[in-house]
């Protein structure tokens, strides 16, 4: 430890530390633009220029490394005099307008420059203009005059977020800085620049003009959106969601957010809010009162009960929702005498249901990720499904941890990976057995049964390696190993793989309760029911359907079959935030919800950790939370047990009260290892990736996302080699069939998809009267 | 001494007298009463009456939303939303200023980094009910299209003070 003095104050710092490092662990603020903690140190703003003894000349804190005995002054006479020059160096180009800036009153410039600036301006030449950029819908690079060129932008792009996508142009007075020509900044981190700006260069384009800093309240909420639990502050005013900010957890999300969590928000404020129950009158919905509304609902679910057993109502909820809401769900379909409830519409394999040791989680802290020697990541749009989850793996790279991606397409990642596979879906297994069988034979471990014909490729022969050597290690199951229907055989291969090599094995989880739908335990069957999961409930169709934030056009694996079941039932009640969506055609009542912001509940992250928030404004309208429409509904229907009076009391009953931690994670699984799908089907394959801006109810009605690339209309990406077999040229219009369900899309070659497979989105309108999202598929020119 | 003194004082009606001849005075001085509404007090040029809103002599307003006067307003009597207009800049949606809430301190014409909100010197106003006191924005503009003249010049002869 080396001992340094800073302002008369002795602090102990380790070695490698500089004098900023310093001084933040001894709270002394030295005022900064370019450094960050979390970015390299760039040194270039020359703000934080201290004085140290016997050095002739001031120093940059941020660059210099503390030494034993150094003695830093930051307020001295000489430092002091050295910020204010930089203080009126950076504000010769820098307009002066700062009631016009919308980073008026959070701006960094503007706070210190009450402190270092002069009270007037002695520059009277010409001051430097940059021409303004359109960088696509997110960000606003208007007003690049007022860029101080601290590069944490560039820093970001590069280190963060993995693609550089703004740069540092020219030198000297003509620096500015740019993107590459023509493309926009809407990766799916690139938000978190707006909040690194420390000027009012770059500001969020949808919240531009609109708000005050000062005027806006600060409260602490979860993200609904993907299974980190990402912490945010949502900003309000006048009960409305003006912006989303992240909330700084080290052991979360460090201090960044996605794009989707920041400017999903809009959905909320959007004018297809459903604000009032409807029910169907003589084919028509109308508008009803609650009461009226709930009694319908009611009568309707008993009537069917009555008519046709039980056993013909089902519930599907979706993961997006809140623990407590799932979990009144499912005690309200229990107490009705079903158990057709479940909150994973996307999967198609349940054959690990009931065979599994717990609750199947990320199987080690978020946090630990960085000490990871290897990582093996099985199926999964990594990046685009979970992108904060990817960002720590690709600092695990950047520190020399082995990335490996076993998954169905050769998407960039960003990650420097250490290996890749990119196989067709069916073949996932067989690609992850070949990683097991080489690692079997490495360890000179009996090599599995079943896996006699499987031959290890050179990648999975280089997977094997990192898994097998170095330190702690850790597989993760993605989303599409999740979703494929080899979901169980994927599980049970990894789990042999973590048995073999030591590593722990973990779902990264698609959404926002993946592990805490388990906890709450809103899953078919169970106290002695028999139940249909989110599958069999559509395949066997009920006569009454139960829905909650789902949307099963667009979130159900098969969607076609899922629609078809819905408009076949005699009653179906849907609870949604909004009243555009395909529930407008099939449902016989709507019950109004309210959104994330404004509803109290508890979030189970990927790690099991228990998040609990509050509301944070006023429901639009008669909306209600989630947790009160089910209890109230339970007391129309004189269930036993719904007496809740808050959503703590919902919660106390599942999760014991203070836990920080669900009981109960083991991604243990007892299933034998069935026999590998034959490597080729003869036919063409469909590949379907959730894009990341349409995963959910809210991301979907977000304007702003809904313009970025990400956003883009689906189109059907074949490789070459496939798509010159078919005797499509790239570009054409083409038919893409799945059974009786067909859209036409325009072929795209795309040498990452594997041959003989066709990648097309799910969850898109355009592609949802198509089946299911893996599978056969036909594809011929329209 | 001192008893006898005001024994004396009182027979001669000596505080009468002290008291009529105050009465006397103003009597035959010369008349301040000024008759209202016929006669006007003179007003300085920093005169806080009713605000108005601004325009540039093109017809720009000048008002760029920037909520300084919001935030400076002890009374909360101005309500201020903003966006930004198609041609990029940023401007007001919603001006309110609520006459029943303001204390015409000046705060906001203070805190006005263009000039843009400003008082005048009307101060002869009144409204048959509340909602007669709540100004929006079409109505602050008109205010100021109307006195122009008048508040360009004050601003003139405040000048040199600023």
């Amino acid at each position: 430890m080396l001992d340094i003095e800073i302002d008369g104050k002795q602090v102990q710092v380790p070695p490698g530390s500089t004098i900023m490092d310093a001084a933040r662990a001894l709270g002394a603020y030295i005022p900064h633009f370019c450094y960050h903690k979390k970015l390299s140190i760039a040194a270039n703003c020359r703000m934080c220029l201290v004085q140290v003894e016997k050095a002739p000349k001031p120093l940059p804190a941020c660059a210099t490394p503390a030494a034993n005995g150094m003695k830093v002054f930051t307020h001295s006479e000489l430092a002091v005099k050295a910020q204010k020059g930089v203080m009126e160096f950076l504000l010769i180009n820098h307009p002066l307008d700062c009631p016009i800036c919308d980073q008026g009153g959070e701006c960094q410039l503007q706070d210190l420059s009450v402190g270092y600036g002069g009270t007037a301006s002695r520059y009277r030449e010409a001051k430097h203009v940059v021409v303004a950029k359109d960088v696509g819908p997110l960000i606003s690079m208007r007003e690049m005059s007022r860029c101080i060129h601290c590069t944490r932008c560039v820093r970001f792009g590069q280190e963060i977020a993995g693609v550089m996508e703004l740069g540092m142009a020219n030198r000297n007075v003509h620096s500015e800085i740019l993107t590459f020509v023509g493309r926009s900044v809407d990766s799916e981190l690139s938000g978190n620049m707006i909040d690194l700006c420390p000027v009012g260069a770059l500001t969020s384009k949808p919240f531009r003009y609109s708000a005050r800093s000062w005027e806006l309240s600060r409260r602490g909420s979860v993200s609904p959106h993907d299974s980190l639990g990402t912490n945010l502050i949502v900003q309000v005013k006048n009960g409305r969601v003006m912006r989303v900010l992240p909330r700084e957890n080290e052991e979360i999300n460090e201090c960044w957010i996605s794009d989707k969590d920041r400017f999903s928000y809009e959905a909320l404020n959007s004018a297809e809010r459903l604000q009032k129950p409807m029910v169907r009158v003589d084919g028509a919905l109308r508008e009803v009162e609650w009461n009226v509304a709930l009694d319908y609902v009611a009568h309707a679910l008993k009537d069917v009960a009555g008519k046709h057993g039980a056993g013909s109502l089902a519930a599907l909820a979706s993961p997006h929702s809140t623990a407590e809401e799932l979990y009144l769900l499912r005690k309200l379909m229990r107490a009705m005498g079903s158990g057709n409830v479940d909150f994973r519409p996307r999967r198609s394999d349940f054959s690990s249901d009931g065979k599994r040791a717990g609750i199947p989680w990320l199987g080690l802290r978020i946090a630990e990720i960085q000490n990871l020697s290897a990582a093996l990541v099985v199926g999964g749009f990594l990046r685009k499904d979970h992108p904060l989850f990817a960002q720590r793996l690709r600092q695990l790279a950047r520190k020399a941890g082995k990335v490996s991606v076993v998954s169905v397409t050769g998407d960039e990642s960003l990650i420097d990976l250490h290996a890749r596979i990119s196989v067709a879906p069916r073949n996932l297994a067989r690609a992850l057995a070949g990683v097991l069988k080489a690692a079997a034979t490495r360890l000179g471990a009996a090599v599995p049964a079943g896996l006699e014909t499987v031959e290890p490729c050179a990648q999975a022969q280089a997977i094997a390696e990192s898994l097998t050597t170095g330190g702690k290690k850790a597989i993760f199951l993605g989303n599409v190993a999740e979703q494929v229907d080899q979901a169980g055989q994927l599980h049970a291969l990894a789990a042999d793989l973590s048995r073999l090599t030591g590593a722990s094995l973990g779902f990264i989880g698609e959404a926002a309760n993946s592990v805490g739908g388990y906890v709450a335990g809103a899953l078919p069957g169970g106290e002695g029911l028999d139940g249909l999961n989110a599958r069999e409930m559509f395949a066997r169709p009920r006569k009454a359907y139960l829905l909650l934030g789902v949307e099963p056009e667009f979130d159900c694996a098969n969607p076609r079959e899922a629609v078809a079941a819905i408009k076949q039932a005699d009653f179906v009640a849907v609870m949604t935030p909004f009243r555009d969506g395909a529930a407008m055609d099939y449902a016989d009542a709507l019950l109004p919800l309210a959104a994330f912001t404004e509803t109290s509940g508890t979030y189970v992250n990927t790690e099991g950790r228990v998040q609990s928030v509050s509301g944070v404004c006023r429901p639009p309208g008669e909306a209600r939370p989630g947790w009160k429409v089910l209890r109230v509904l339970g007391n129309t229907l004189a269930l036993p047990g719904f007496d809740h009076e808050s959503s703590e009391a919902v919660r106390d009953e599942f999760i014991p009260a203070g836990a920080p931690f669900a009981e109960n994670l083991d991604n243990g699984v007892d299933l034998p290892l069935a026999p590998l799908p034959a490597a080729s089907a003869g036919g063409l394959e469909r590949i379907a990736d959730v894009p990341i801006h349409f995963a959910d109810a809210l991301a979907r009605r977000a304007r702003a996302l809904q313009k970025t690339r990400d956003a883009a209309e689906p189109v059907a990406r074949i490789h070459p080699e496939t798509l010159d077999r078919l005797g499509v040229a790239a570009g054409e219009r083409v038919r893409v069939r799945q059974g009786p369900g067909e859209a036409v899309l325009t072929a795209r070659a795309d040498a990452l998809v594997p041959p003989d497979c066709v990648r097309v989105a799910a969850a898109h309108a355009t592609t949802a009267s198509l089946g299911g999202m893996f599978g056969p598929i036909d594809v011929e020119r329209a | 001494m001192g008893s006898m003194k005001e024994i004396f004082g009182s027979l001669l009606l000596k505080e009468l007298l002290k008291g009529l001849s105050v009465t006397g005075r103003h009597l035959f001085a010369r008349k301040i009463t000024v008759q209202y509404p016929e006669e006007k007090t003179p007003q300085g040029f920093r005169f806080r009456g009713l605000h108005a809103l601004r325009r540039y002599p093109g017809g720009e307003e000048r008002c760029i939303a920037c909520k300084l006067c919001e935030a400076a307003c002890p009374a909360m009597a101005i309500t201020i939303e903003s966006a930004e207009r198609e041609d990029g800049s940023r401007r007001t949606t919603r001006y309110d200023i609520d006459w029943n809430k303001c204390i015409f301190c000046g705060f906001c014409e203070e805190a006005c980094p263009v000039d843009a909100i400003v008082e005048t010197r009307l101060f002869e106003y009144h409204g048959e009910k509340q909602s007669d006191l709540y100004y929006t924005k079409p109505m602050l503009l008109a205010n100021g299209d109307r006195y122009e003249t008048q508040i360009a010049a004050d601003r003139e002869l405040d000048s040199k003070y600023r």
